[in-house]
């Protein structure tokens, strides 16, 4: 997917301005989910859970050579073809070889965020390739052409009568169609496209080195008919998403649905240990590829690698009160949100995504929801404070920040400042600042004195 | 026992009344009360964007104004947490950084954890007030049942508010580099405000954006520091 993460700013004003229905959209889904989550945190120890989640990830991470060495093992004694993959080049030969091998004319597709990092879809198509997203959601926006807004819920910015415009244009439904006869249309779609494609691709959940089993949570079985339909599986597993032990699971399930949408479970879990033997159904041919995209680099970062930690929930988009103004879109990436923000300098570099840590007031909502516990404030810091060092702040901040802490380092330059505040002109770097708050906010209006004075009248 | 102040340069420009009630409500429970000179902004704003080494000096300075209090108290949660908990992290190893972020505090926290005052007066009787909680102060300093409380015991009712723990969209530079964004989150806000005789909270950066954004949509309410509702608690 391309990168317009810099176009951040402008972008979400003009979303605000132009479409206000996002707004009204995410915000209604995420509140919905946000309460979700946290009636679901208040029935566990949420606090436990996630100081034990938080450890097994670290300990994975710290130990991750050992455990993609053991996965990989574990994988091919099943049967399954493992691949490595650095980034997108190499995904797309080995997905351009299974491709050409079987002849595959139509692909099913499971929601999977490392795919569209690795823009799978655009390379099946430029193969010839039917590609067929199958979580409703993803459907809808493949439909329009659009990337996803979140993380778990790629449509929940668009409205019903979005969809039912949508539909009606492409299948004739009527105008004003219900969810579920609409959800029939694109269930009988996808029906037929799940008994007709060869191929089945999928991300992971998680993925289980002691074992080798992959672990995918949904809510509407398509992933398990992706999955087990086709006769070929392709998953693509961000090398960050192992866990050391099958009984992890018993916490990560449980903990990433309460989390993402409130659930005590998702509704499916498929547990996947290989190609199907000579009786089963299911696939001939199993490949997992095992994608690195940045991922490295981020471990051995010291100060932002406990991002790394991320289980893909989406709770932080959720509880964000920046995200829900304009959902996914302006963020200019496959990861928006707090999550995004301090993902995607970690994979893509500071310079091509620089407003994104600045798209937070830092009110931390972000981190009480995290089921791993990322710190996304503090990361969120450090990425502003390299972008500052780095030199890639405007001018106008430099020149504003300095002035202002010459003014905070000098009593006598403070006084000035008060008084200029209360009537006479303020300094020149100041000034686009000032434009910037009183055109939504109308003018400053200071303390007839200042604190500093009505003091000395105090002590008199 | 005696208490320094640290009005910071928001409350101390635009709420001077926060620290004036501060004062007052301070001394009338037996606290002295000094203003060490010389001092202006705790470093936030600049620490913050990210610019280290400006929020550095700024640290360094306070430090120096502060070193020598028994305890410091501000009118602000999100200043009063940007000394407890970032200076810290912006001055490890600094000894001095971390003896004054141990005797730190916001106001009501001050109050009700060592002074242990729950119960200031019965001065807002009858008074309905929203409480927007900060989001520094309910999250960083873990200040959430101190104001409450304060409030209540001092008669006033506490308006429930779907929004109350929702950030009101300020974040100090945040409001200027992405405005657009910044003014949505203040009309969220302020579109599920419940009726009341005041709004309030620990932070003037906070008031400044909603009652400034309540101007601009034509809304009206008294919009007041929570330091100066605890003066009118106590019966000031
Ligand atoms: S950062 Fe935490 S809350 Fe956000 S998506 Fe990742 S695991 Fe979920």
């Amino acid at each position: 997917m391309g990168v317009k993460a810099k176009l951040y700013p402008k972008e979400a004003a003009r979303l605000l301005r132009e479409k206000p229905g996002v707004r009204e959209a995410v915000t209604g889904a995420t509140l919905h989910f946000e309460q979700g989550r946290k009636k679901a945190y208040g029935e566990i120890d949420a606090e436990a859970w996630r100081e034990r989640a938080k450890r097994v990830k670290d300990h994975l991470l710290s130990h991750l050579d050992h455990y993609l060495e053991l996965a990989e093992k574990r994988l091919r004694e099943k049967g399954v073809q493992v691949h490595w993959a650095e980034g997108p080049e190499e995904a797309h030969r080995i997905l351009r070889e299974v491709v050409a091998r079987h002849g595959v004319k139509r692909a099913v597709k499971a929601k999977s965020m490392l795919t569209e990092e690795l823009g799978v879809n655009p390379l099946l198509e430029s193969l010839g390739v039917e590609v067929y997203e199958t979580d409703l959601g993803e459907y809808l926006i493949q439909l329009l052409g659009e990337p996803p807004s979140h993380i778990v819920g790629p449509a929940i910015h668009l409205a019903l009568s979005e969809i039912q415009r949508l539909f009606h244009g492409r299948f004739g439904t009527p105008l004003d169609a219900s969810p579920e006869a609409l959800a029939a249309v694109a269930r009988k779609v996808l029906r037929e496209a799940f008994l007709t494609a060869e191929l089945g691709i999928s991300g992971a959940n998680f993925l289980v080195a002691e074992t080798g089993t992959l672990a995918l949570m949904e809510n509407e079985g398509n992933i398990r008919l992706s999955t087990s339909l086709p006769r070929v599986h392709v998953a693509f597993v961000g090398i960050e998403k192992l866990l050391p032990r099958l009984a992890d699971l018993a916490l990560f399930l449980p903990l990433t649905a309460r989390a993402a949408t409130g659930q005590r479970l998702s509704t499916y879990v498929s547990l996947i240990q290989g190609p199907s033997r000579e009786e089963e159904e299911g696939p001939k041919e199993v490949h997992v590829v095992l994608v690195d995209h940045g991922r490295t680099t981020l471990l051995h970062d010291p100060e932002a690698w406990e991002v790394l930690r991320c289980l893909r929930c989406g709770a932080c988009l959720n509880a964000c009160p920046v995200y829900r103004q304009t959902g996914g879109h302006p963020y200019g990436y496959v990861y928006s949100g707090p999550i995004g923000a301090v993902l995607d300098p970690g994979l893509l570099g500071l310079e091509d995504t620089y407003p994104l840590p600045y798209a937070s007031t830092l009110c931390g909502a972000c981190y009480e929801a995290c089921p791993v516990k990322i710190p996304i404030p503090k990361l969120l810091l450090t990425w502003r404070n390299r972008a500052v060092e780095r030199g890639l702040a405007p001018t106008w901040e430099k020149g504003a920040i300095k002035a202002f802490s010459q003014v905070m380092q000098s009593p006598s330059l403070y006084r000035l400042f008060s008084k200029a505040l209360r009537g006479l002109p303020l300094p020149q770097d100041l000034l686009p600042l000032l434009k910037a708050w009183t055109e939504g906010r109308g003018p400053l209006k200071p303390s007839p004195k200042p604190f500093h004075e009505l003091w000395q009248e105090l002590e008199e | 026992m005696r208490v320094a102040l640290f009005i910071t340069c928001l409350a101390d420009q635009f709420y001077a009344e926060a620290g004036v009630a501060t004062v007052r409500l301070l001394r009338a429970l037996g606290v002295e009360v000094d203003f060490p000179k010389g001092q202006t902004c705790c470093g936030q704003p600049a620490f913050n964007a990210g610019h280290w080494n400006e929020a550095r000096s700024l640290a360094q300075r306070t430090i120096r104004i502060l070193e020598d209090a028994e305890y410091v108290v501000l009118p602000s949660g999100s200043c009063a947490s940007m000394v407890r908990n970032h200076y810290p992290e912006l001055l490890p190893g600094d000894g001095e950084a971390l003896r004054l972020s141990e005797k730190t505090y916001e106001l009501s926290q001050f109050l009700v954890r060592v002074l242990g005052v729950t119960e200031l007066g019965k001065g807002l009787e009858g008074k309905k007030i929203a409480y927007h909680h900060g989001c520094h102060a309910l999250r960083e300093l873990g200040v959430k049942e101190e104001p409450l409380l304060l409030l209540k015991n001092g008669g006033a009712e506490i308006l429930p508010w779907e929004a109350a723990e929702e950030c009101c969209g300020f974040g100090g530079l945040f409001s200027v580099k992405l405005p657009e964004v910044s003014l949505a989150m203040a009309d969220r806000k302020l579109s599920t405000l419940p009726q009341a005789d005041a709004l309030t909270s620990t932070d003037a950066g906070c008031l400044l954006h909603l009652s400034g954004r309540m101007g601009k949509r034509g809304e009206n309410m008294r919009v007041v520091p929570l330091a100066t509702l605890l003066w009118e608690a106590y019966g000031g």
